[in-house]
């Protein structure tokens, strides 16, 4: 394992989204603050920075993860994934990004990237969902703006489309 | 269902208008959902730019000895470190809400009058730099008595905030409607209710942010902020800053994280970082934490409230009494105490009462200044009147629909004068609540209630019905001057939205409205608006709400509340549009060789009415005052851009009887719910919540239920969960989200939302204002409801089970005498108690020469850095420490009294450190245990305050007695002998305790 000298910086390299990014940090350095002002990746977002809103989660080889409680040192060599790489194309949006929109499960949508990446990572995994099983998932995600029931919604419908979707496209 | 006002016919043919009221998707969700929102710390800065970290005070009310802040500014990457007095010499006082000899700065100067009060400024290359800095700055404190209370800062003998408040009363006013007096002389019944409403905030997601810089070629300021209005505060911030008003370029970010009021407290932070720019003479960033943002952003106002009625036998109120006492904080920033007279025209709420007696007092204590907040006034008022109509209704044993009933506007009065001025511009309140109680199903509710009771189970059912009140006037704080006083000041009144329609030379329209939107779809509904007076579609409408106070139209009514968006602003643009679709109709009817009013817009083409296929597109019509303002009609002037200022009429200034029209729109509310209450757990359950909104026309009904959910779900919080909780010395408990606690996915149900829709005459869209209405419905309903359920007359929010469990069951005994418990003794109190034993297999007289030896203590405390001995009773430490997930270090000192060797001694000691101070006392006694060894006795009593207090709290117990398990092992470690299993103890303990929670005097 690699000693970290907390004085100085070290390079980090991970893949992004499914591309290569690297950058310094110091030890110290916390995951959201390294993609959001090293990478320039600012679609996660901090909302407490001490594990509580959900705002800053991301998913790390596979699970789901708060980057505020993660340093950006841990992450070299994995593969992560953020709200920037969820819709299939620059203009276009994803099944579950479209149902947010049609169902209104966003105001300010500052909560909103981490809420994406709980249930996209759910979704994955869970196809057939009731409205406890989303309910009970995104209770460690606090917003202040919609009262949550667009959210459940959003979430349950595109589940159903999912469902669907992944029968027909695999790789959707 | 979204239902189209009548309006008076335009100037523009506006049939089948198709945008406006249907919920369309919103042009800003494709940005958010893929992760390209531009929130301000997104935002790129200029290269160069330094960033702030801040210095707060752990301290409620104290006196700055001294700062050393010398070792900071020598730190690596430090550019500066600001005090009060650098900051003072750069900066003017903030304009303070009443006439009085008083200050407010936006950072402590010689005092700090409640934790978390900026009391440095670092400046550094980067942020983990600036926050390194502010560890390193010393302040020496000398704490004074706090007060937190309201009632008790008017106490003769409260500490004194500020020298110029009498006491720390900062207004008293006297009212008096009708004949107020009379009226409850001759009333048969007399009914009286006492209010304490907390303190809450709406907690945005995102926190503040500023990016400040200063150009000292120009002596002008370009600031860039989170910040939502009103614009009035402008003046505050230029003033402050010492520049004029066209000097201070203020600017919002394209997206802003939410608000709900919260965002105008960032403007002490712009005057802040705003100096600190000018002092390093670059661009300085501020991004606010969120342990920052919940101790020392702002918060809504707590007040304390007594309300009497007079009532006649029927239930009819005659007259009210209310007896305000509000509380601002430590300071009364602008524009308070705006929140207590926000609703002064709606004292009466939905109910018409003509006889009305108000005292407002407003006091400062030793807690965060008040702001903005979503509800603004309406919460604590409407709790106290809804709670007395309650109160009513048992009195006279009569449901308290009925008193309600009894009490309404009636539907044929409207526009409806209130007793102390307000004009409720329309609504039908009988017809809402008949609705309401027919689609919300109340009889099967009653049902409900009636079987879980025949099962012995708690459940009520609560009401209310509240008037919610839109489009502030600008003028109503000034109610808080006298008839004389205002003559002075000046005429204030009126609310001046704006909004530019512009052409492109291609035909494109572009809107731009200064109302600053945290989340409300603002750009979506105004391309409807727009689309419908242009024959477009949304997507053809291009809108910017971003502000730029150099460049853009504004006024001091600008920004994002008092729910002014749909009645106010999306009217202005309409009435923007319409003046150039006006110009354009002329220079299409002289194309087409007809008369003007023969012009319709419709589906991209300016057509005539009575000829269709003679029509001409919309964008050649649009470009042509670009192209060739020749050929334009003869004094049509041009259609390239339209500012429009429409300020409603009926917002006039206070009266010389203090009659005040405060708001411009009325919504209508009527909730009713049925909550049950676990037997066990006291745990409010929301079986059922109706509510019903009259908002007039519905631009996006999409976003008004909304607007709807979203504050109901956070009254749910304020009438649940939420409370900014302060200790009775003033240090604040509740700093993360683990102690300040939001409703989630588990807590919130779904409302069932019904409409009644009676247009506003008074705005051009027929719209009133719709987000703020369940924020100053929903907790007292939820609070009338539990009331029922366990026969309460006295509810006081958040309705926390604990809180519960002691009004239904009487609080908990104490325990007996001697029998100390480590737990704290009741929520709120950061005092922690305990006692406990532990061995070494050493002599009494040989642990005793270790207790008093620094070289063992060293070796023993945990975390200890050093130990230094000032006498043989009295020693010096330094240690760091871990609580949760807080380290920091912390000085302590200890002495030792009572000496009695080798048996016993008190330890008295106190610590500080960047997270907090705390002070403890403790006894050990040491006695063989008849094997050569000594059993060690202890019991200990500690307070601490600051920032540990503010965020771990609920881990203190625990981890005193992790620490003090670890000192009384090390302490056997050291003796040499094993210690016993029960390894706790306590002199460590309290010295150690000492250190770490650390003291205060
Ligand atoms: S920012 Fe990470 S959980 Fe709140
Ligand atoms: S949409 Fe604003 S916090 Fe969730």
């Amino acid at each position: 394992m690699t000693r970290l000298r907390a004085d100085s910086r070290h390079p980090i390299r991970f893949k992004l989204n499914g591309r290569p990014v690297e950058g310094e940090a110091e030890p110290r350095m916390l995951l959201s603050d390294f993609l959001r002002h090293q990478i320039g990746a600012t679609g996660t977002h901090v909302g407490c920075e001490h594990g509580v809103c959900g705002a800053c989660t991301v998913v790390i080889d596979g699970m789901l993860a708060r980057s505020c409680l993660t340093l950006a040192a841990q992450v070299d060599g994995c593969e992560i994934r953020t709200v920037e790489g969820l819709a299939p194309s620059a203009d276009r949006l994803g099944i579950l990004q479209r149902a947010f929109r049609r169902n209104h499960a966003l105001q300010c949508g500052f909560c909103t990237a981490g809420i994406l990446m709980s249930l996209d990572h759910y979704l994955r995994r869970h196809p057939a969902p009731s409205e406890t099983d989303v309910r009970d998932l995104l209770s460690g995600h606090l917003c202040r703006c919609t009262g949550y029931t667009p959210i459940i919604n959003a979430a349950l419908q595109a589940a159903a489309e999912l469902a669907t979707a992944i029968e027909e496209k695999p790789d959707v | 269902m979204a239902q189209v006002a009548a309006r008076p016919a335009s100037s523009v043919d506006m049939e089948g208008r198709p945008w406006v009221g249907r919920s369309i998707e919103r042009v800003e969700d494709a940005a958010l959902l893929t992760g390209r929102g531009r929130f301000i710390d997104d935002l790129g800065s200029p290269p160069g730019t330094l960033h702030a970290a801040i210095l707060r005070s752990p301290h409620a009310h104290a006196d700055i000895v001294s700062i050393d802040a010398e070792a900071a500014r020598r730190a690596p990457g430090v550019a500066a470190v600001l005090t009060g007095e650098q900051v003072k010499a750069l900066t003017s006082s903030l304009v303070v809400g009443v006439k009085a000899p008083v200050e407010c700065w936006p950072i402590a100067t010689e005092r700090v009058r409640y934790v978390g009060e900026p009391v440095a400024v670092a400046v550094a290359s980067d942020r983990a730099r600036a926050e390194d800095a502010i560890e390193l700055i010393h302040v020496e404190y000398r704490p004074h008595a706090a007060v937190v209370d309201p009632l008790a800062a008017l106490a003769a003998d409260a500490p004194v905030l500020h020298d110029g408040f009498p006491g720390n009363l900062a207004s008293d006013r006297s009212f008096s409607y009708g004949d107020p007096a009379q009226a409850f002389a001759d009333a048969p019944h007399r009914f009286s209710i006492d209010i304490h409403y907390p303190r809450n905030s709406c907690t945005p997601i995102e926190t503040y942010g500023v990016i400040a810089s200063h150009d000292a070629a120009e002596d002008a300021f370009d600031i860039l902020a989170n910040f939502q209005g009103p614009f009035s505060i402008h003046t505050v911030i230029s003033r402050a800053l010492k520049v004029p008003g066209n000097r201070l370029r203020l600017r919002t970010p394209p997206d802003s994280g939410g608000s709900f009021g919260v965002k105008q407290g960032v403007f002490p932070y712009i005057v802040l970082i705003g100096a600190a720019s000018r002092a390093v003479g670059r661009p300085v960033k501020w991004i606010e934490d969120r342990l920052e943002h919940l101790t020392a952003s702002v918060s809504a106002t707590n007040r304390s409230t007594t309300l009497s009625a007079a009532v006649a036998a029927d239930g009819k109120i005659l007259a009210l009494d209310w007896d305000q006492v509000e509380d601002c904080g430590a300071h009364l920033r602008a524009p308070e105490p705006a929140t207590l007279y926000r609703m002064h025209g709606n004292l009466t709420g939905a109910y018409d009462i003509r006889h009305v007696k108000v005292r407002n007092r407003v006091v400062v204590t030793n807690k965060t200044p008040t702001g903005l907040n979503r509800g603004f006034g309406g919460p604590q008022v409407y709790f106290a009147l809804e709670r007395l109509v309650q109160r009513i209704a048992i009195g006279l044993s009569r449901d308290p629909l009925d008193v309600i009933k009894r009490n309404l506007v009636p539907a044929d009065a409207f526009p409806y004068r209130t007793a102390t001025g307000a004009l409720l511009d329309s609504g039908n309140y009988q017809e809402a609540i008949a609705k309401a109680v027919d689609h919300g199903k109340l009889a099967e509710l009653r049902e409900r209630r009636e079987e879980a009771r025949a099962q012995g189970r708690l459940y009520g059912i609560g009401f209310t019905a509240v008037v919610e009140p839109s489009v502030s006037n600008m003028g109503y704080i000034t109610t808080v001057l006298t008839v004389a006083e205002r003559r002075k000041a000046g005429p204030k009144n009126g609310a001046q939205a704006t909004a530019t329609v512009a052409l492109d030379p291609v035909g494109g329209v572009t809107v731009h409205v200064a109302s600053v939107p945290q989340g409300q779809g603002h750009r979506t509904v105004l391309s409807q608006v727009v689309a419908d007076v242009f024959g477009l579609k949304p997507q053809d409408v291009r809108v910017n709400t971003e502000i730029d106070t150099a460049k853009d139209a504004w006024s001091i009514a600008s920004g994002n509340y008092a729910s002014r968006f749909a009645a106010a602003v999306a009217g202005t643009a309409k009435l923007a549009a319409e003046r150039i679709a006006a110009r354009l109709a002329r220079i299409a009817a002289s194309q087409l060789n007809v008369e003007p009013v023969d012009i319709v817009f419709a589906s991209g083409f300016v057509a005539s009415k009575h000829n269709p296929e003679n029509r001409i597109a919309f964008s050649r019509v649009a470009a042509l005052s670009h192209w060739s303002p020749g050929s334009l009609p003869d004094d049509t002037g041009q259609a390239i851009r339209e500012t429009l200022f429409w300020t409603p009429p009926e917002l006039t200034a206070p009266d010389d009887e203090d009659r005040i029209n405060s708001s411009l729109c009325h919504g209508f509310i009527f909730d009713f719910c049925g909550v049950e209450i676990d037997r066990t757990t006291f745990e409010t359950r929301i079986d059922r919540y109706v509510t019903m909104h009259d908002c007039g026309t519905i631009l996006h009904p999409g976003m008004v239920n909304g607007q709807i959910r979203g504050g109901f779900a956070q009254a749910l919080g304020a009438a649940l969960y939420e409370e900014y909780a302060y200790a009775e010395d003033g240090s604040f408990l509740t700093g993360t989200f683990a102690d300040y606690l939001l409703p989630t996915t588990a807590e919130v149900p779904e409302p069932q939302i019904i409409h009644l829709a009676t247009p506003s005459p008074f705005t051009p869209l027929g719209a009133k204002g719709v987000g703020e209405g369940n924020s100053m419905s929903t907790p007292v309903c939820i609070a009338n409801a539990v009331a029922d359920a366990l026969g309460l007359a006295d509810v006081t929010l958040p309705l926390v089970p604990a809180r519960l469990a002691d009004l239904v069951r009487g609080p908990e005994p104490e325990p007996p005498a001697g029998q100390l418990k480590a737990a704290p003794a009741r929520a709120g109190d950061r005092r922690l108690r305990g006692d406990g034993s532990a061995s070494v297999n050493r002599a009494p007289e040989h642990v005793w020469t270790m207790l008093l030896d620094p070289g063992t203590l060293q070796a023993v405390i945990p975390g200890c850095q050093r130990v230094d001995r000032v006498s043989d009773t009295h020693f010096r430490a330094e240690v760091t420490l871990g609580i949760g997930p807080v380290t920091g270090r912390y000085r302590a000192d200890v002495q030792l009294f009572d000496l009695d060797p080798p048996h016993a001694v008190t330890l008295r000691g106190s610590a500080e450190g960047a997270l907090g101070f705390g002070n403890a006392e403790g006894r050990i006694m040491l006695e063989p245990d008849g094997k050569g060894g000594t059993r060690l006795r202890y019991g200990y009593d500690a307070a601490i305050g600051g920032k540990i207090a503010s965020i771990g709290g609920r881990l203190l117990d625990g981890a005193a007695r992790v620490i003090i398990g670890q000192f009384f092992a090390a302490l056997a470690r050291e003796a040499g002998g094993g210690a016993s299993a029960s390894a706790f103890s306590l002199p460590a303990l309290l010295g150690w305790l000492a250190r770490l929670f650390g003291g205060r005097r």
